[in-house]
């Protein structure tokens, strides 16, 4: 069994990794009836005994004593992290997995990435190490942050390119939080684009996630709860779209929000921590739907959100009506997990490695060039030292190949392509 | 004599354990001392207990599958396998030849080698190995191929016949035909032969065959299970003697494998049915022959729904441009394997017909019959058919071209590269395999 190490960087990541720990606490205490440290909670927690002379790490197999998540949480301003230590989950984390600091980055990209990535880069390093160390078999590391900000954004990437520096051979997957138009951040478009081109280059797979989207779906479902249709069932206690039963007693307002996206995480790693008739490990997520290096965005979709819907639609009925590249007709990865999310009987998880993408990064790219054109803002983050204006240009010609690439392959959709030629050999 | 079987990934681990399950209940089942007693000899030891266990060696790249077949194995209260028979990493291949092939088989290859030469040297005579594998996965594929020439290297004399899975055609796995193109060309070179069960065949037996609803792996492990045990368990054979055969694999192997560009096995047998309805039906041996025939000329592996018209083409006809001449599946060669009641009666002439073999090969050398008296897995009557023919010329022919597809586009290729194989490797995988396919689409008769 593998092991995963959570990295949230920011206020949003530590905020939806804050939702995701705590699902998975319950997720896991559903299932785990007898106690045990076994091996489906060994991949995102450490089992301690405190009484151990070497801070010792129990095996797999004997009680629960004490668990400890793999993470590791970083911030630069004390806020949410505080928070954290004082709320419910406060046992599950330890003083050296933090790294904080006091002044933020004041929704700059550049202090971020160059100014607190270079002040802090033996300690982050230190700490992923750490983290890995105390894994039998590391698979991947799970980076969670939003776009839009600083921290997240800034120092968020820079995590990435140290992961890939120090754990080459370790799957990176970001779940990234995009901002929506209306963002209030002004200059959240030139974060965003920075982080971009960052998520382009080093990381293997990343979840994009529309804060507009999410938005809509809470939307969605308390209309639903409120003047629901006869006929159609709400699930008022399930995990996906509430915190009720959760740790915490009071709801915060983007907890709902964060909720799908916790439930997002929980659900992709499912099949490496239960088994199942077709298993499916992380490190195959990337191998089957990365065809191409750059083009690793996977849009990520749930269901039940709100019904109990069903989920019994195998994808051979789904095929007919989703226009598939010519060379990949049936581009189909399958995984089937036998245990079920909390509160339901099914769920089903799809990732997609669709051009749908491509209207979302063009629309980033859209309001990055409005600010640009005009040169808005641009003195905070060339004030920065190690920031310079061709790290804007650079950033936004790989945004701009990327949408390019999609593009191309969009290009092909109406047309017939015919069967390469064969290889003939002679008789 | 023993056959030492190899489970390599998911499926192999899977369809393994439920061989075993039927091989040992049909060995169990009643007074017949001499076939139970080879059964036995051929696929199990047993310990100092009194108990079974598997002559199996069990090898994956992740720990949950094997764990979960040890399990099964175990409750089935009839046989086990043994504590130490197997290999697991922690981490799985990612769906990935490559990292099978050139980074996980050699550096695990110690280990796996020493388990399989511990089962070995507890067999009085080795009758060979039989790798069981998917080819659409990582481990299977890749792991398996390369522990198969680790086999050929350590045992040169020994036959080694190969089970393979093909997946579903339309998606498990993205990478799937990039993954069979590969294991398929190496492995030609590499084993004696291979037998094929076709995820999609299976799925049609148990829908339409067997009635099931919601069909699992588990429906289609059994129905394969069920088709390979008719195959391996003892029977008489032409060579034998009068008792049952001490050479099954080499006997299987010379009378279908007999020439080395033509490998590609597959079985179908008769009758299937759901067990419940066994009890109901009566057998003629003259209905089932004629059914197993037509199955074999229409290439169907049900009774349901075969195709009466298709028929030989007469000897005029010449060559055509499709791969088979009018749905008509010719054959090289075919094993006819009879089970049950009054075997030594049946009347085998409609499969010694020259008509339905390819015209280089006289039909006496063409055909081999074996027979045992003894049913088989409650079947009163049965029969297991295994043929050197173009059954599996169209499915192959689909997977090369999906794969040439994409790798003309050059997807996922930087996957494979990571792991050292190249694009040159990837063209020498399909001229092999266009090799075959040219091969099997000139038996015209």
């Amino acid at each position: 069994m593998t092991q995963s190490v959570v990295v949230q960087v920011g206020q949003c990541g530590n905020q939806v990794g804050c939702r995701f720990w705590d699902l998975a606490l319950r997720e896991h205490a559903h299932v785990n009836k007898r106690g045990l440290y076994d091996e489906a909670l060994s991949s995102f927690f450490r089992n301690v005994d405190l009484r151990k002379s070497d801070g010792g790490d129990c095996c797999v197999g004997g009680r629960i004593q004490h668990l400890k998540a793999r993470a590791v949480l970083i911030d630069m301003e004390e806020g949410v992290v505080n928070g954290i230590l004082q709320g419910p989950l406060r046992e599950v984390f330890d003083s050296t997995q933090l790294l904080t600091d006091v002044s933020g980055s004041g929704n700059n990209w550049a202090v971020g990435h160059l100014t607190y990535g270079s002040a802090y880069r033996e300690a982050i390093v230190n700490k992923l190490r750490k983290a890995a160390e105390h894994c039998d078999c590391l698979q991947c590391f799970f980076l969670i942050h939003s776009m839009g900000g600083g921290t997240g954004s800034g120092l968020g990437t820079r995590v990435l390119s140290l992961l890939e520096e120090e754990f080459p051979d370790v799957c990176r997957i970001v779940t990234a939080m995009y901002p929506s138009a209306e963002d209030d951040v002004i200059t959240s478009p030139y974060n965003s684009v920075l982080a971009m081109r960052e998520l382009t280059e080093h990381a293997d797979c990343v979840l994009p996630v529309e804060n507009q989207s999410l938005v809509d779906i809470v939307n969605k479902i308390s209309v639903m709860s409120h003047g629901a249709k006869p006929g159609s069932v709400l699930r008022k206690d399930s995990t996906v779209t509430s915190g009720q039963g959760s740790l915490s007693p009071t709801e915060k307002p983007f907890d709902a929000m964060n909720n799908i996206v916790a439930n997002l995480l929980l659900n992709i790693t499912s099949s490496a921590r239960f088994e199942g008739s077709l298993n499916m490990d992380l490190n195959e997520i990337a191998m089957n739907l990365v065809p191409f290096p750059r083009l690793h965005y996977l849009v990520p979709s749930l269901t039940p959100l709100y019904t109990l819907a069903d989920v019994n639609i195998p994808t051979r009925r789904l095929r007919p009506s989703l226009p598939f590249v010519s060379w990949n007709q049936e581009g189909w990865k399958t995984g089937l997990c036998s245990v079920p999310p909390v509160g339901h009987s099914h769920s089903l998880l799809a990732l997609a490695n669709n051009t749908c993408v491509k209207p979302t990064f063009m629309e980033l790219r859209d309001r990055f060039t409005k600010l640009y054109r005009k040169k808005a803002h641009l003195h905070h983050y060339l004030d920065v030292d190690g920031m310079e204006q061709s790290i804007f240009s650079e950033s936004l010609s790989s945004l701009s190949e990327l949408i390019d690439e999609y593009h191309q392959l969009d290009a092909t959709k109406a047309r017939l392509i015919p069967d390469a030629p064969r290889l003939s050999i002679a008789r | 004599m023993s056959v030492v079987t190899v489970q390599l990934g998911q499926c192999g681990n899977q369809v393994g354990q439920e061989l075993f399950d039927v091989i040992s209940s049909d060995a169990q089942d009643g007074q017949r001392k001499t076939y139970s007693s080879v059964s036995r000899e051929r696929f199990f030891r047993q310990t100092s207990q009194g108990d079974f266990e598997a002559r199996a060696v069990l090898v994956d790249m992740e720990p949950k599958v094997i764990n979960h077949s040890m399990n099964r194995a175990a409750k089935s209260g009839r046989w086990r396998y043994a504590e130490a028979s197997h290999f697991s990493q922690k981490q799985g291949s990612g769906n990935n030849w490559a990292n099978g092939f050139r980074v996980l088989g050699p550096r695990h290859r110690d280990a796996v080698e020493e388990l399989v030469r511990r089962e070995v040297e507890h067999c009085d005579v080795l009758a060979g190995f039989i790798p069981m594998m998917s080819v659409a996965g990582g481990t299977g594929s890749g792991v398996g191929t390369f522990v198969t020439q680790c086999l050929r290297d350590v045992y040169p004399s020994s036959f080694v016949l190969n089970h393979l899975t093909w997946p579903y055609g339309t998606g498990e796995v993205i990478v799937q035909n990039y993954n069979s193109v590969l294991t398929l060309a190496h492995l030609y070179q590499l084993s004696d032969a291979l037998l094929v069960h076709e995820n999609d065949a299976v799925h049609r037996i148990c829908s339409q065959q067997l009635n099931l609803k919601q069909i699992s792996f588990g429906d289609l492990n059994r129905v394969i299970a069920h088709q390979l045990a008719g195959v391996l368990q003892p029977a008489l054979t032409p060579d034998s003697c009068g008792a049952y055969s001490g050479n099954p694999l080499g006997e299987l192997v010379s009378a279908l494998a007999c020439h080395p560009e033509y490998k590609l096995l597959s079985a179908c047998s008769i009758p299937q049915m759901a067990s419940a309805s066994i009890a109901f039906s009566t057998f003629s041996w003259p209905a089932l022959l004629k059914h197993l025939r037509q199955m074999l000329i229409a290439n169907t592996k049900m009774e349901e729904g075969i195709d009466w018209q298709v028929r030989p083409p007469p000897a005029s006809a010449g060559r055509t441009s499709s791969l088979t001449a009018g749905g008509f599946n010719a054959s090289l060669a075919n094993l006819l394997i009879l089970r049950g009641k009054d075997v030594y009666s049946a009347e085998t002439g409609g499969f010694e017909d020259p008509a339905i073999y390819t015209s280089w090969l006289p039909p006496a050398e063409a055909l081999s019959l074996w027979k045992s008296p003894v049913p088989f897995d409650k079947y009163e009557k049965s029969a297991t058919l295994v043929s050197n023919s173009q059954a599996l010329l169209r499915p192959l022919d689909d997977m090369v071209r999906k794969a040439w597809n994409m790798f003309a586009s050059r997807a996922y290729i930087h996957q494979y590269v990571k792991f050292g194989i190249s694009e040159e490797d990837f063209l020498d995988s399909f001229t092999s395999l266009e090799q075959v396919i040219s091969s099997y689409a000139q038996l015209q008769c």
